[in-house]
Order: C-alpha cells, then structure tokens, then sequence
C-alpha cells in the first residue's frame, strides 16, 4: 500500500555512497549535517509547505479534472504519471532556485567554504536535503495509489517503477537547478533559466517536437536529440520497466549538473 | 602559526592584493588596517581558504592552504565581513550547525555551545530565530560560530563593525584576552582599536603593505611624536617663539593658540626625546613663564595613517 513511502528514501540516499568512500565516516556526517541543516530552512520558511499543498493540489487537479482518471475507466496511474514531467518544469526550479543563490546573497557562502569540508560535501548534502523535499512530497500523494487499488486491480509493479522514474525525473530537474543557483545571487533568474534549460530536456524527445524533427531530418539525429530528453527516459520506466540504462541516464544528468555546479562555485571564488 | 608568502590577487585587470608577506605567531594580535578598499577583506579571504590566491602562498599551522585545505581550515575560526549567518535559524540552531561541522558531537558539541554563549552573552536569544535579532546580536552569534572550536588561529574581519561603544569594548577585551593564547589577525578602520588591542599592526594601501610595527614604532612615525606642547598663563607667543628657536633641541616652533598662549615646538631631526621638554623647562624658569601645560606628544595613529595611504580621490588623480 504504502510502497512509494518505502521506496523513496532507499532511492535518495544512493548518491550518498560516493563521497564516503572518498571521505570516510566524517565526509557522510558532514554532507548529513549540511544536509539536516537545509530540510530544516525548507520547513522553517514556508517553501516547503507550500511546495508539498501545491503538488498535491494540481496532481490531484490534472489527474482527476483534466485526464479524467475515473472516466477513462482503467486500473493504473497513467494519467497521474504524464503530467510529472510539466509540473515539475515549474515546482522543482521553486524549491532548488535558493539552494546556492541564497547562500550567496546573504554572504553565507564564505562561511560554509572556509568550514573544513570540502564544496562537494556541501553541494551533495544540500542537494539530497532538497531531493527529500521533492520525494516527501511525491510520497504524499499515496491516496492515489490506495485509490486504484480499491477500485480495480492494477500491475503495483509498474506503478513502483512510475513513482521511481517521477523520483529520478524530479532529482534531474533538481540538480538543473542547483547548477543554476549557483550561477547567480538572484533568485527569479536562477529560476528562469532553470526552467528554460528543464524545458529543454523535455522538449527534445517530446512526441510533437520528434515528429516535427523526424520530417526533415535523419533518424539518427532525431534519436539521439531524443536521447538527451528525460522524455524518453521516463515514458520507458512508466512502461514498468526499470532499465539500467534509463536509470544510468538519469543519474548521469545529476552527477553532470552538481559537477558543473562544483565548477561555477569554485570559479566564482576564484574571481 | 599563519605565514602568508608574496599574496597576490587579481580579479581581471584590477590588482586587489599585490605581494603582501607577513607572519603571525602564537600569542600575537596583528591588527589590519587600510583604507576602503586596499585588500584587507581580500587577504584575509585567502588566508582563510575562500578564494584562491593568483600567486603566493598561505600556511597556517604548517598546513598549504591550497594543497591541504581541510587541516588548516580546522585551525582557523572566521568572522567574514558583515557577519552572515542563517536567517531562518535559531541562535542555538546555528552555533549547533558550526559545532557539527567542526567535528563536534553530543557533549563535546554542548560544552562547546554553552562556553561561546557565555563569552558572547546570548543567553537572552538562545532560542529566537537569527532574522528576528539585533544587528549586534547577529554580530555575536556569528563571531561565537568563530571561536565555537577553541582555534588557534582566528581571523575577525571588521568585528566592532556595527556594534556600538559598550559591545566594541567589550569585543576589544574579548580579543586581547584570546590574543595571549592564540594568533589573531583583524581587520578595522578604527585606529584606537589598534592601540587598544593589538601586539602589531599593518597598514595597507592598494594591496601592499606600507608599515609594519607595533602600535608604539607606528605612532614614533607620526611628525608630531616626540613634539612638546607648552601652554602659559600670560605673555606674548611672539616671545616665547623667539625663546624656543635658540634651543638646541628645537626644529621649529608652531603658534596653536594666541590666548592662552599655547607654542608647539617640534623635535630637531634625530633629537632625544625627553631632551626637548628639559631644555623648555629650564628656559621657562630662567625667563620666569607661568606654565599652565606643557606636555610630550604620542604621535597619533591617524597622522601615520592618513600619511603613508593616500585617500581614494588623489589615488585616481594619480591614475
């Protein structure tokens, strides 16, 4: 019933394994602390309040007003799962725009790097805190899953595999945003170009987009703009298959986005 | 315990710091001061690991700052310009926060908190939220995030800054108090700070270091150290600088005042001090002067300074 619930936390501390073993013990205990430090600013300020009630609201809004989830008379979430990728285009930037852009504009930055912990400790911690954010607020729309299975007798299968590709999809947008935050101390342009760089990574395996590619160009070239899009690479998941390399490719985005972050930080210190 | 060899920094074409060499030890309070503007932030910066120097090099501890940044940052407690800290957290929060980072857990991490709170006198806020302080609060939380780990080297840039009389004083204490087991360098405009709390000062102007000494050998630099004032009861300034050129010791002679009567006569080059008020006083005896003052000047700080650092507006002049 409450598989979504268990499974997101195991899928969030993955990332976590890296640095210890180049840091050891005191490396994780850092990126834990910085990490603790960041959920406590999210739930002390309202962000992540309004964060979680606003996905709530609009899945539920989009899933249940817009593709009909009880008219189309079918046991499984799809019509819950196919808008992720556009709500998240606009929520996961909210929650991530602050991450670095805050730290720069209050000065606390020069705190944080003069600590002896090295950039990647805080960009890791401070990313996994925000992940949690995202998946606590994934977790919560379980009712929709008790739903389905009241109703019908859908595949739970493809549903964990859905809600692991939303949680992957979301960390891929998140780590788009940290890269971005990092870049200025303003948030609205933080958030802007967050957005349009997330749009991107949708729109280049977008049906409508591919279609329109396909016309004039060749396969190839279309497959691999397409390769670039988390499009593809969520639509395959949803199918309840997890592929190594769908998950590979999600993670490589990520793993792409906060070494680029690391990169911005040290550049920006370095004048 | 900090060593700082031939700093530079550039940030594009513009030269923040240019070749600045010095080195504290243990039990020494070095005092940075310069014009707005000359490198101080930018120096202390590097010394704490925030920003890579384009050339030179930083020890503290022994420990290369750029080649092993985390032993040596384990030894400094920072106090960055402004003192930021995290809004959104209690004071509590935030000194906890400082305490993990460095290492410190359960009762160790408690004692640690407890000891800085005491020091800094935020018991009243312990449990308030940092937006909601005072900018002094604020000031001292983030200074006790500083000192949360007992270092033994302490970099404070502008700690009395924003704070008023009764706070600088007692920071000032503070530093001189901690100055005897530690090596503290800190950053101010406030040239009485300096004579205050400092065992050493520097002064730097545009990136370079134009004086180095103790506050005492930075003062004898000032033209009117060593000068002695007189002032008297009656008679004409006219007489009394005619007196006071004939004595050996004098250089020159300056009218401050025509009623009371009040005569600065500067020091010859190389003259003795000490010299210039004996020879003053036997002539005023011989010449019967009723003497209402006479006194040897310090030499002030803001005459050396404003001396060997030219302010911003002739610097573009120069330019």
């Amino acid at each position: 019933m409450t598989d979504a619930t268990v499974d997101s936390p195991a899928v969030v501390t993955t990332p976590a394994v890296r640095p210890e073993k180049e840091g050891g013990a005191s490396a994780l205990r850092h990126i834990l602390t910085i990490a603790k430090r960041e959920i406590t600013g999210y739930f002390a300020s309202p962000v992540a309040y309004v964060f979680i009630v606003i996905f709530l609201l609009l899945t539920g809004f989009f899933a249940f007003m817009v593709s009909g989830f009880f008219e189309r008379g079918q046991a499984n979430l799809l019509a819950f799962f196919a808008w992720h990728p556009w709500l998240y285009l606009f929520l996961v930037p909210a929650v991530g725009m602050r991450m670095w852009s805050e730290e720069r504009r209050l000065g606390t930055i020069e705190l944080l790097l003069t600590m002896p912990i090295t950039p990647w400790q805080a960009i890791v911690g401070k990313f996994l805190a925000s992940w949690l954010v995202l998946a606590l607020a994934l977790a919560l729309t379980f009712p929709i899953v008790l739903t389905v299975n009241y109703l019908g007798r859908p595949d739970n299968g493809v549903i964990l595999a859905s809600y692991a590709g939303s949680l992957l999809l979301s960390g891929a947008y998140l780590s788009v945003s940290a890269m971005t935050s990092a870049m200025t101390r303003n948030q609205v342009v933080s958030f802007i170009v967050s957005v349009v760089l997330c749009l991107f990574l949708i729109l280049a395996g977008w049906p409508p987009i591919t279609n329109m590619l396909s016309q004039w160009a060749s396969a190839w070239f279309v497959e691999t703009i397409a390769a670039f899009s988390v499009m593809t690479h969520f639509e395959s998941i949803q199918k309840g298959v997890i592929d190594s390399r769908d998950v590979l490719f999600f993670f490589s985005v990520i793993g792409f986005c906060l070494f680029t972050t690391s990169v911005i930080i040290r550049a920006h210190r370095a004048g | 315990m900090i060593e700082v060899r031939n700093l530079k920094k550039s940030f594009g074409a513009k030269t923040a710091v240019n070749g600045v060499s010095f080195k504290v030890e243990m039990g020494e309070v070095l005092g940075f001061l310069g014009p707005n503007g000359a490198g101080k932030s930018t120096t202390m910066r590097m010394i704490t690991g925030f920003i890579p120097p384009s050339d030179g090099e930083v020890f503290v501890g022994g420990f290369n700052m750029l080649d092993n940044p985390i032993p040596a940052k384990r030894l400094i407690g920072y106090l960055p310009e402004n003192a930021p800290s995290y809004a959104d957290m209690t004071v509590l929060g935030f000194l906890g926060f400082a305490a993990e980072l460095r290492g410190m857990r359960g009762e160790a991490k408690k004692r640690a908190i407890d000891r800085v709170v005491e020091m800094c006198f935020l018991e009243s806020v312990l449990h308030q939220s940092i937006e909601t302080l005072s900018k002094g609060y604020r000031h001292r939380t983030c200074f006790a995030q500083s000192i949360i780990h007992d270092p033994a080297v302490l970099v404070l840039d502008e700690p009395t800054d924003g704070l008023d009389p009764n706070q600088k004083h007692e920071v000032r204490t503070l530093i001189k108090k901690m100055g005897r087991t530690k090596a503290i360098v800190f950053s101010t405009h406030i040239l009485e700070e300096v004579e205050a709390a400092c065992s050493r000062a520097i002064i730097i102007d545009r990136g370079q270091i134009v004086a180095n000494g103790t506050p005492e050998e930075l003062k004898q630099r000032s033209e009117h150290a060593g000068a002695v004032t007189v002032r008297l009861l009656d008679g004409s300034s006219a007489a009394v600088t005619h007196k006071l050129d004939q004595l050996p010791a004098v250089g020159k002679c300056t009218v401050l005042s025509e009623a009371p009567v009040t005569v600065r006569a500067y020091l010859k080059k190389n003259g003795a001090r000490g010299e210039l008020a004996r020879e003053i006083g036997e002539v005023a005896a011989t010449e019967g002067w009723r003497i209402e003052e006479l006194h040897t000047e310090e030499g002030r700080l803001d005459d050396v300074f404003r001396a060997i650092t030219r302010p911003e507006t002739k610097q573009e002049e120069a330019a």
